[in-house]
């Protein structure tokens, strides 16, 4: 299939949700008319500077917002090539980028007068946002994990519910992120009256690629904003790792139509991409799950294949819908990142930089340790360091532990 | 176009009573218990057939209805084997409406043409396909019937009276109307309530309304029965169909029967209601 190159990489999605054949509203009839309702409710947000205001103050004295932009210089000197910059958004309260998104909903959730809000999460991280958030706000928060995540990101489980949340562990199909979003999607159409669904990634139907990368891009207007003044230029790549991909979206999005900057997003590749991985545009093929047409994870029959990554964020068979849109597009280069390479960077980014990054990010950085060799010492490197490590300090010791033992 | 909905339908309509519509998963426990079953089910007094197609992740669906889906995977079911399972029903049966039920990706999969032209041969009337409301009609609702397919489309108590003319415009054969804001199996629906929503959508179109979800028992079917032109059962015989395997979850001697006796039951029930829609 021949892609034709848009104008600008920036003006998607069409007014159906559509990121060229990707994206649409592939929903039950009963969400139909709540999903048109988000679309309006959001519209308006949008243009209405008082809601800007309001969520650009929250921004920063509740999110702690802007992030930094870190020069790893002793990553750098240990790679010997380009120079790199880490977006610190491990930082954020909640420590990820993912309070970014939910900040945004929560307001737009107000603003229609939802008391009861939903959300599904993989590493928690998301979870824990959306909790917090309720917690702030006086909402109802329930949240759907699957069962094996419950086991394995223990400490975020704490969390929500040390914030007040209701923790559902999913018991159906593989027991992890996808379970978990249909078992949220199956609450929602129960309790449609007055539940909102704030989707923790760029997927699912029309508007919420859009908006959560729309609440998402203030990664890379603020990362545009600090290398011009670090040093006076555009970046010259940007890396992000990629489940769902809102980080990635995030801090590309604004870079889309600047040419000079390389952008690359890094799936999981977990045990190998010839094995069980969670890399759906590396190995999968357009299909329709989560209301959504995007890249998909599946079998010759259309039936959604169990994803695999060590990383708890990633283990999901779909992809946003733009990322599958710039993918076919070329604008993007989607590598990927197995289990033991993050587990590697995962140690490396600890013990150079005193950042103990999240197994989502360590992705990111297993990439950047092969592509910043190979670029000139004034290549300016951007890495989005998604998430901090914390939650995955039990998982990782086990590991480690249980290999000195054998 | 006639075919064997709009038929089954009008006849139904001058015998003055509603339409007892079946559900049961293609494939569960296995491809010829499946069988069997669908082939028990006219006589049983099944007016209308609906077969599940089976899906990893069916979104709208509750526990019942998720396991019936991954039983008939584990047991090698696929969309082509649920053509097949129809087209071996239409060797014995050419006159009871065949509706598949599912969702989206598995017919995108298998490429949207080829399927319709498949299922039309294999001797589908209808799909449901609960993924694809009116905003994506371009997908498969309009290529379905150019192909000569009933699509039947789903309405919903959020299906206000401002949104169901689009609901109702590309839809055929008949209405479904979700009794409850839910997935599969969960509530049980109001009879009151659905009567009053079954003369809501009468005022927008001329199709018969079928209701579903949430209805389980005799009683039940006719009482939604006496309020619209036809009762949809799903999760009861799904379930009825899981308490006769074995551990294994393999199908036994009386599994057949036990799908047999429980639609004979209900169908008493629809054959009951005194007939209030019309």
């Amino acid at each position: 299939m021949t892609i034709q190159k848009p104008n600008s990489f920036r003006s998607g999605p069409d007014e159906r949700g559509h990121f060229g054949m990707f994206g649409g509203r592939f929903v039950a009839e009963t969400l139909m008319p709540l999903i048109l309702d988000l679309e309006k409710a959001y519209a308006e947000a949008k243009a209405d500077p008082a809601f800007q205001r309001e969520m650009n103050g929250y921004l920063k004295d509740y999110v702690g917002r802007p992030s930094p932009l870190y020069f790893a210089q002793r990553l750098t000197e240990h790679l010997g090539g380009a120079k790199i910059y880490l977006k610190r958004e491990e930082l954020n309260h909640t420590g990820s980028h993912k309070v970014n998104n939910v900040l945004g909903q929560i307001m737009v959730a107000r603003r229609m007068g939802k008391q009861r809000i939903i959300a599904e999460t993989g590493a928690g991280q998301h979870g824990v946002a959306t909790a917090t958030l309720c917690a702030r706000f006086g909402l109802d928060c329930v949240v759907y994990m699957g069962a094996v995540d419950v086991a394995r990101q223990e400490p975020n489980v704490i969390r929500m519910e040390m914030l007040g949340a209701k923790v559902v562990p999913v018991q159906s199909g593989t027991r992890t992120l996808k379970d978990a979003m249909n078992e949220a999607l199956r609450d929602w159409v129960t309790n449609v009256h007055d539940t909102f669904y704030c989707i923790g990634t760029v997927a699912g139907p029309h508007p919420y690629p859009m908006m959560v990368r729309d609440f998402q891009s203030i990664i890379g207007v603020e990362t545009r904003a600090q290398m011009q003044e670090a040093e006076g230029r555009l970046p010259d790549s940007l890396i992000a790792c990629i489940g769902g991909g809102s980080n990635a979206m995030g801090l590309f999005h604004p870079f889309l139509d600047d040419p000079s900057v390389e952008i690359f997003g890094v799936e999981a590749a977990g045990h190998g991409l010839d094995k069980l991985h969670a890399a759906s545009l590396t190995g999968g093929r357009p299909g329709v799950l989560h209301g959504n047409r995007t890249y998909l994870l599946m079998d010759a029959d259309g039936q959604i294949q169990d994803a695999h990554s060590i990383s708890a964020g990633l283990d999901y068979p779909g992809i946003g819908p733009e990322h599958s849109w710039l993918h076919e597009t070329g604008r993007v280069t989607y590598l990927s990142a197995t289990d033991e390479e993050a587990l590697s960077a995962f140690q490396l980014l600890s013990r150079l930089e005193g950042i103990i990054p999240a197994l989502e990010s360590a992705h990111a950085i297993a990439r950047v340790i092969d592509l910043a060799p190979k670029r000139p010492k004034d290549h300016l490197m951007v890495v989005n360091l998604s998430g901090r490590g914390d939650k995955d300090v039990p998982q990782v010791g086990d590991i480690l532990k249980s290999r000195k033992t054998t | 176009m006639t075919n064997r909905i709009d038929t089954r339908l009008a006849d139904l309509r001058k015998q003055g009573r509603a339409a007892f519509v079946t559900f049961l998963m293609a494939g569960d426990p296995d491809p010829a218990t499946s069988l069997a079953i669908v082939e028990a089910l006219p006589e049983a007094g099944a007016d209308i057939i609906e077969i599940g197609m089976p899906f990893t992740d069916p979104m709208a669906d509750g526990p019942a209805i998720q396991a019936a889906g991954l039983r008939a995977l584990k047991g090698g079911m696929t969309l082509r084997k649920t053509l097949d399972l129809v087209r071996g029903f239409r060797a014995g049966d050419d006159h009871t409406p065949i509706v598949l039920m599912g969702y989206y990706n598995p017919i995108y999969i298998y490429g949207v043409e080829t399927f319709l032209a498949d299922a039309k041969a294999a001797g589908v009337d209808g799909l449901i396909i609960v993924d694809l409301p009116p905003e994506e009609d371009e997908e498969l609702c309009l290529p379905a019937m150019a192909a000569g397919l009933n699509f039947i489309r789903l309405a919903t108590p959020t299906t206000d009276d401002k949104r169901l003319p689009a609901v109702l415009a590309n839809t055929s054969g008949f209405v479904y109307y979700v009794s409850i804001t839910g997935i599969t199996g969960a509530a049980a629906a109001n009879a009151a309530r659905v009567g009053e929503a079954v003369a809501r959508i009468k005022r927008h179109t001329r199709l018969p309304v079928c209701v579903g979800f949430g209805i389980r028992t005799p009683d039940a079917a006719r009482d939604i029965a006496g309020a619209a032109d036809g009762a949809v059962v799903g999760t009861a015989l799904v379930e009825a169909l899981a308490k006769s395997l074995d551990a294994g979850s393999r199908a036994t001697p009386a599994t057949v029967k036990a799908v047999a006796d429980l639609t004979a039951s209900l169908a008493q029930g629809v054959r009951a209601a005194a007939r209030a829609a019309g």
